[in-house]
């Protein structure tokens, strides 16, 4: 499990100056760590919708906003995400909670689809399993900063 | 008043702010500014323009932003009004042009429409600190170089007639394009 410091230390290493976020519970156990952070803003939306537009607002503004969410919140934003990545063409960078993945045979359909919904976006993204794939986080944000496009954190959610 | 009129007086009163518009708005103001500070949020995702432009408010605390956003736009994304309230940032104002229909595909009606709902007292209620209503053209006229100067979060509905004849939204140019130098714009005053 990925305790909250440490994806704090993380995301300060990005640069980033604010993170936009809806919670779930597995998310939802970073939000002291965040609130608490030196080098990042934590800004709260009501709904997943909202999260592209104003990290899209904030980049335009110079700053570098990181979006956080989980799949079910990937999914009810599509379009958002769709007009800031490929209309805007802002590469916007994305911490994503893989609701079930870690609950093997699980018929959450919300499991089911979180894949398949990347590779449709054509978003490239990285599966973080715990603290041991950290560095592989830094390295894919690392490229996708490089190449100047979006990219997705993928974290592994539903361990007991 | 028609949307053409509320926005010249806009327009007439506009210093230095960024002003971020989208449908119908969009499609008048592009025929009534032109200024590099403007960010036509065409093509847009419906109802995101209050966030994107609340985005740069917060990463330009310095800028005085408006944005300009329909009632069916508003009512899209409803927890967006909620957010920008919270936020409480002074330099940020939306200007609802509640026309009370979905313009931009054709006059078909809000779920609002005719009902007591009312997009004022909802921005009350979600603690903007400031909130005015103008229905007429002579009260805008009236009202606006004072409304403009209450600091924010200031919601400022504009009550306007329909446009049925004129509704079609082309985007202005490339959209990469237009952001580099709305962000060189943004970058350099």
């Amino acid at each position: 499990m990925i305790l909250g410091h440490q994806i704090e230390k993380i995301i300060a290493g990005f640069g980033a100056t604010h993170v936009v976020w809806v919670p779930d519970s597995t998310l939802g156990a970073w939000e002291e760590a965040l609130e608490a952070s030196a080098s990042f803003e934590l800004l709260r939306v009501c709904r997943e919708g909202e999260a592209w537009p104003l990290a899209a607002g904030l980049y335009l503004g110079g700053k570098s906003p990181l979006v956080m969410m989980q799949t079910t919140g990937l999914f009810e934003s599509g379009d958002a995400l769709r007009n800031a990545l490929f209309d805007l063409r802002i590469p916007l960078f994305a911490l994503i909670g893989y609701r079930s993945y870690l609950l093997k045979d699980s018929p959450d359909t919300a499991r089911k689809f979180a894949e398949p919904i990347l590779d449709a976006w054509g978003l490239s993204y990285e599966l973080i399993n715990g603290p041991e794939d950290l560095p592989k986080l830094v390295a894919h944000h690392r490229a996708c900063r490089i190449a100047g496009k979006p990219g997705v954190g993928l974290i592994a959610e539903g361990r007991g | 008043m028609t949307l053409g009129d509320a926005l010249q007086v806009l327009a007439d009163r506009r210093r230095d702010q960024v002003v971020v518009t989208t449908m119908s708005a969009a499609r008048q103001w592009m025929r009534t500014s032109d200024h590099p500070l403007d960010l036509h949020f065409v093509p847009s995702t419906m109802g995101g323009g209050l966030s994107l432009a609340l985005g740069i408010a917060i990463a330009r605390p310095q800028r005085d932003v408006i944005v300009l956003s329909g009632d069916g736009c508003l009512l899209m994304n409803l927890g967006s009004l909620v957010t920008a309230a919270v936020s409480n940032r002074p330099n940020f104002t939306v200007i609802v042009i509640d026309n009370g229909v979905y313009e931009t595909t054709g006059g078909q009606k809000l779920v609002t429409t005719g009902s007591p709902v009312d997009l004022a007292d909802m921005a009350r209620a979600t603690s903007f600190a400031n909130v005015t209503e103008f229905d007429s053209l002579a009260a805008w006229k009236d009202g606006a170089e004072t409304a403009l100067q209450q600091p924010g979060p200031h919601c400022i509905i504009l009550k306007v007639a329909p446009n049925y004849d004129d509704y079609a939204l082309n985007p202005p140019g490339p959209m990469s394009e237009r952001l580099d130098a709305f962000r060189a714009a943004l970058a350099s005053r």
